[in-house]
C-alpha cells in the first residue's frame, strides 16, 4: 500500500492476534475493504458500482449452484428440466427468475462500471493493469453469459448457440473445423449442451479469481477519483471502513429494490418470448436477437453487409465484432492526455456523449429486425464507434487544452462546497467554458 | 507508434463501413423495400381485461375453472398440455377427490411400457400424471399450451385476440395486394403473424360450451376464459410471486432507508 | 483558487470516546440487523429447494393390486422409489410367527401388530434395517435364511416369516409402512389410516 497514513490492522484480543500470526487473512481483509484502506473522500455514486458488480456475481453464483441442483444438460430434458424448476421445485420459480435477472443487472452495473473508467480516465497510467483485468471480466461474462443463455434449451437459446459458433467458420481454411469442434457435432446438441453447461459453472469462479487480481491491482495506485488528481496527502482520503462501506450498503439497498422489482414484477420483461418454445432445429425463430447486452455488438456485427477487395463480409463483421471489444485493452495507449477526469477535458467531453449515445443507438439496432434503416444507422453508429476509438481519441488528446485542475482533491470538495471558486463548479459535472 | 496504427486500423473500419453505408442507401434508393400485406394488415393484441393483468394481478379460480372447461371440451382435442400435472388443478379452487376423478376420467389415457412383454399398454390418469401428450396427424402442428402466454408477445391478450380475430379477408388488403389471398385450408386471421393460419376458428359459435357456474358461454366470454386458463397453466406462481413480491419490497425500501440514513450519519462531518 | 490558501483539514477521525456510541450510532446498528434478517430471509428459500419438490410428493402414494398374488408368493413394487415387498403368508407361515415368543425378539412385535386386520398380507419396506441393502427372498428361489422369511447378503441379516429381525446386525424390523385397504384386493400405501 503506497499510502503511508494507511492503518494498520491490531488484532483486538487474544483470539484474533493468534489466527493473524498464523494466517493473517483479517488483516488482508482489513487493508483490502476495511479501515486499512485509504480511498479519496470525493468519490461519487458512480464509484458504487464495482461492489455493485461483485455483489451481482455472488448472487450469480449461490443462485446458480442451487438451480445446478435441478438441471439436466441433455437436449432431450433441459427444456422440460427448466419447467420443472419453474413449477414443482420449492421457491424454483425464484431462484430461476432472480438468476436470469440476475445476469441482467450484473451487465447493467458493469456496464455503468466501465463508462464510469471511461469518463474519469481511470484506465491511463499508473491504473493501466486494473483495466487490462477489467476488460478481461468482461470478455469473461460475455462467454459465461452466452454459454447459459443457450442451457433453457429453447429457439432462442439453440439458435444462438447456432449463431454465436457460426462466428468461428468465418475463419478461413479452419473455420468450419473449428466450429464442429466447439460444437462436438454439426449443430447444437447434447454434447454443446454439457460443455457450455460444464464451462457456464467453470468460468464464475474464473471471474472471481480475475476479480481478486483486479483489486489487488487497483490497491498498488489506489482508487481514482471525479477529479481525476492524484492523492496529496491524508486530508485528501477516508478509510474505506466505516465510510465507503456504508455508502455500499446504501447502493446495495437500491440495487437489490430494483432488481426484486425485475425478480417479483416483471420477470420476462428483458427475456425473449421465443425462448419458452423448446429448441427445434428444423425452424429459425422470425427475428433472431441475442440478450440485450450483447445487442451493440450484435449491431456491429450485422453492419457489415458487403464484401470488401478480396474479404468477405461474414469475416469483416466477424473481425470488427471481437475487435470493438479488444481495442478496449489498447485504450490506454490510445489516450495520451495527461489529464483523467472528462470534467477538465472540454472537447472529449463531447465525444464520451456521443459514444454513449451510440452504443445506445447500436444497441437499438442490434435488437431490432435486420431492415434497411436498422441497417444503415448500424453501419454510421459503428463507423463512429470505431473512430471514436481508433482516430478521435488519439487525435483529440493531443490537441484539447484542459481546464485548469484543482491543486488537491480537498481543495476541489472545499470549492464545491463552499462555491468561493466558479472554476471547480465543473466538479459537479456542469459543462463549463475554459477561462 | 500505437496511436498511428490505430489510426490506420480505425480508418479502415471507417472505409468499410462507408462502402458497405453506400451500398445499403444504394439499395434503399433502387430498390425501397415493399410493402407488404402482413406489414399493413397484421394487428397487435387487442387488450382483454383478465384478473391477472397488471403488477398485482391475481387468478379469479371461477374464471380459471371456465377456462379448463373450454380447454377441455375444445382446444385438448389438438393441443397437449404437457408441463400441467392434473395434481395442479387443486391449486385452481378443485379438492383432492375431484382432481382424482377428473384425471381417471380424461379421455386419452396415460400410457405405460412393460419392458418384460415390450407392450405398451394404457391406464387411467392419476393425479400425478401430467396432462397426455395428444398426437395430431392432421395439417399443421397444433403447439403445446403450457407455455402459450409466455411464449408469445403479450401472451394472454393474444390467445384472446386470435380466438377472437377470425374472419374474412378485408376487401382492401385484396385488392391492394392480390397476392394475399388466404391459401386453401388456411384461416384468415389479422392477428397471425403471417395472417393465415391452419387452425380452423375453435370457438365459432356462442353455447359451444355448457358452463355449470351459468355464465353466458358468448364467444367472447369463452376466449377470455381459455386465455385466462392458459396464463394459469404457464405461469401457476403468479400469485405467490406477487405476494412475496410485495413484502420483498417494502422490507427492501426499509432498509435501503436505514443505509441511506446509516451512510449520512457516519459522513455527516466530512465534506465531500 | 481563492479557497486553495485557506484549506480546512477536516477533523474526520473524531471517533467518540471508546464505548460510548455516537448519538445516531443506531442506524448503523440498524441497517446491519436489517442486512442480517435479510440474509437469514433469503436462505428459507435456498435451503427449502433441496426438500422434496411437488411431483416427487405427489408420488408418494402408490397403489398395489393384490388379487394376482397368491398364498406363498410375493412381490416387489417401487414406494418413494424404493422397494417395497408384499407378500400372501400361507397359515404354516403365519403359525411360524405366531409361536415365537415375542419377549425374545430385539425389536419386540406380534405379526398382528405388524399387519393391518388381514394377517396373511405382509407389507414392509425391503430395505434392511441395518445398512439399506434390499434383503433376499421376495423372489420365489432366493434364499429366505435360517428363519423362513427375508436374507440380506450384505451384513447377514436374517428375518423371519413377519419380517422380524432374528439374527444379524440390523437392530429393527423391517418397517412397516402407513397403509390402508381401499377396497378388499387393493392397498393405498402412503396413505395414514
Amino acid at each position: 500500500m503506497s499510502f503511508p497514513w494507511a492503518k494498520h490492522y491490531a488484532p483486538s484480543n487474544g483470539f484474533t492476534k493468534w489466527i493473524d500470526e498464523r494466517l493473517p487473512l483479517p488483516r488482508l481483509v482489513y487493508g483490502a475493504v476495511g479501515a486499512g484502506y485509504p480511498v479519496p473522500r470525493n468519490l461519487n455514486y458512480f464509484w458504487n458500482f464495482g461492489v455493485l458488480a461483485g455483489a451481482a456475481l455472488g448472487i450469480q453464483i449461490i443462485t446458480g449452484i442451487v438451480l445446478a441442483m435441478h438441471y439436466a444438460a441433455n437436449g432431450g430434458v433441459a427444456f422440460d428440466s427448466v419447467e420443472h424448476i419453474m413449477r414443482d421445485v420449492n421457491a424454483g420459480w425464484f431462484l430461476r427468475y432472480a438468476h436470469a435477472n440476475g445476469a441482467s443487472m450484473f451487465f447493467i452495473v458493469v456496464y455503468i462500471h466501465i463508462f464510469r473508467g471511461l469518463f474519469y480516465g481511470s484506465y491511463k497510467a499508473p491504473r493501466e493493469m486494473i483495466w487490462l483485468l477489467g476488460v478481461t471480466i468482461f470478455l469473461l461474462m460475455m462467454a459465461t453469459a452466452f454459454m447459459g443463455y443457450v442451457l433453457p434449451w429453447g429457439q432462442m437459446s439453440f439458435w444462438g448457440a447456432q449463431v454465436i459458433t457460426g462466428f468461428f467458420s468465418a475463419i478461413p481454411v479452419v473455420g468450419e473445423t473449428i466450429r464442429i469442434w466447439l460444437l462436438g457435432g454439426f449443430a447444437p446438441d447434447d454434447a454443446a449442451l454439457n460443455r457450455f453447461f460444464s464451462l457456464h459453472y467453470l468460468l464464475p469462479f474464473v471471474i472471481a479469481g480475475v476479480i481478486i487480481l483486479h483489486i489487488w491491482a487497483l490497491h498498488i495506485p489506489g482508487s481514482n477519483n471525479p477529479t481525476g488528481v492524484d492523492v496529496k496527502g491524508e486530508q485528501d482520503t477516508v478509510p474505506f471502513h466505516p465510510y465507503y462501506t456504508a455508502k455500499d450498503g446504501f447502493g446495495l439497498g437500491v440495487f437489490l429494490f430494483i432488481f426484486a422489482a425485475l425478480v417479483f414484477f416483471a420477470p420476462n420483461a428483458l427475456g425473449h418470448p421465443d425462448n419458452y418454445i423448446p429448441a427445434n432445429g428444423l425452424q429459425t425463430p422470425a427475428h433472431i436477437v441475442p440478450e440485450w447486452y450483447f445487442w451493440p455488438f450484435y449491431a456491429i456485427l450485422r453492419a457489415f453487409t458487403v464484401d470488401f477487395l478480396f474479404i468477405p463480409a461474414k469475416l469483416l463483421g466477424v473481425l470488427a465484432m471481437f475487435g470493438s471489444i479488444l481495442l478496449l485493452f489498447f485504450l490506454p495507449w490510445l489516450d495520451s492526455s495527461p489529464v483523467r477526469s472528462s470534467n477538465y477535458r472540454p472537447l472529449y467531453r463531447i465525444f464520451f456523449w456521443l459514444l454513449v449515445a451510440d452504443i445506445a443507438v447500436l444497441g437499438w439496432c442490434g435488437g431490432s429486425p435486420a431492415e434497411p434503416i436498422y441497417v444503415i444507422l448500424s453501419q454510421i453508429c459503428a463507423a463512429y464507434y470505431f473512430a471514436h476509438f481508433l482516430i478521435i481519441l488519439p487525435i483529440v488528446s493531443r490537441m484539447e487544452r484542459p481546464q485548469p485542475l484543482p491543486n488537491s482533491i480537498t481543495e476541489a470538495v472545499l470549492a464545491k462546497k463552499g462555491g468561493t471558486s466558479p472554476a471547480h463548479t465543473a466538479l459537479s459535472g456542469s459543462p463549463v467554458p475554459a477561462e | 507508434m500505437v496511436r498511428a496504427i490505430a489510426i490506420l486500423i480505425g480508418a479502415g473500419f471507417v472505409a468499410v463501413l462507408s462502402w458497405a453505408l453506400f451500398w445499403s442507401v444504394e439499395g434503399l434508393i433502387t430498390e425501397p423495400p415493399a410493402a407488404t400485406a402482413v406489414a399493413e394488415f397484421h394487428l397487435h393484441p387487442k387488450e382483454v381485461a383478465l384478473a391477472s393483468n397488471g403488477l398485482l394481478g391475481t387468478y379469479d379460480n371461477r374464471q380459471l375453472q371456465r377456462g379448463l372447461q373450454v380447454y377441455k371440451e375444445v382446444c385438448s382435442n389438438c393441443h397437449s398440455l404437457k408441463h400441467v400435472a392434473f395434481r395442479d388443478l387443486t391449486q385452481i379452487g378443485y379438492s383432492a377427490a375431484q382432481v382424482k376423478k377428473f384425471a381417471a376420467d380424461w379421455g386419452t389415457k396415460a400410457k405405460q411400457f412393460d419392458p418384460k412383454s415390450g407392450d405398451t399398454t394404457e391406464r387411467p390418469n392419476t393425479p400425478a400424471d401430467y396432462f397426455p401428450t395428444v398426437y395430431y396427424p392432421g395439417q399443421g402442428n397444433p403447439p403445446d399450451l403450457s407455455l402459450i402466454t409466455k411464449a408469445r408477445h403479450d401472451g394472454p391478450a393474444y390467445v384472446y385476440s386470435l380466438l377472437t380475430g377470425y374472419g374474412e379477408p378485408p376487401a382492401a388488403m385484396l385488392k391492394k395486394y392480390p397476392d394475399a389471398k388466404t391459401p386453401d385450408g388456411l384461416y384468415f386471421n389479422q392477428y397471425f403473424a403471417t395472417l393465415n393460419l391452419a387452425m380452423p376458428p375453435p370457438l365459432a359459435q356462442d353455447g359451444q360450451v355448457t358452463y355449470l357456474d351459468g355464465t353466458k358461454p358468448t364467444v367472447k366470454q369463452m376466449s377470455a376464459d381459455v386465455s385466462a386458463f392458459l396464463a394459469w397453466a404457464a405461469e401457476p406462481n403468479l400469485p405467490t410471486r406477487h405476494g412475496y413480491g410485495l413484502a420483498v419490497l417494502a422490507f427492501l425500501a426499509f432498509f435501503t432507508l436505514l443505509t441511506y440514513g446509516a451512510y449520512k450519519n457516519i459522513w455527516r462531518d466530512i465534506k465531500h | 483558487m481563492a479557497s486553495g490558501n485557506t484549506l480546512e483539514i477536516p477533523s474526520q477521525h473524531q471517533a467518540p470516546p471508546e464505548g460510548e456510541p455516537r448519538r445516531r450510532d443506531f442506524l448503523s446498528i440498524a441497517a446491519v440487523s436489517a442486512a442480517g434478517v435479510g440474509a437469514i430471509a433469503i436462505v428459507v428459500p435456498l435451503v427449502n429447494q433441496m426438500n422434496p419438490s411437488a411431483d416427487v410428493l405427489a408420488q408418494a402414494t402408490t397403489e398395489v393390486d393384490l388379487s394376482k398374488i397368491e398364498a406363498g408368493q410375493g412381490v416387489t413394487v417401487f414406494f418413494r422409489k424404493q422397494p417395497l415387498f408384499v407378500r400372501n403368508l400361507t397359515p404354516v407361515e403365519i403359525a411360524a410367527a405366531d409361536k415365537v415368543d415375542v419377549k425374545t425378539l430385539r425389536d419386540p412385535e406380534t405379526l398382528a401388530q405388524r399387519t393391518r386386520g388381514q394377517k396373511n398380507w405382509l407389507v414392509t419396506m425391503g430395505v434392511c434395517t441395518h445398512l439399506g441393502c434390499v434383503p433376499q427372498g421376495i423372489v420365489s428361489g432366493e434364499s429366505r435364511g435360517e428363519f423362513g422369511g427375508y436374507f440380506c447378503p450384505c451384513h447377514g441379516s436374517q428375518y423371519d416369516t413377519a419380517a422380524r429381525i432374528r439374527k444379524g446386525p440390523a437392530p429393527k424390523n423391517l418397517m412397516v409402512p402407513d397403509y390402508t385397504f381401499t377396497s378388499a384386493t387393493t392397498i393405498s400405501v402412503g396413505t395414514k389410516a
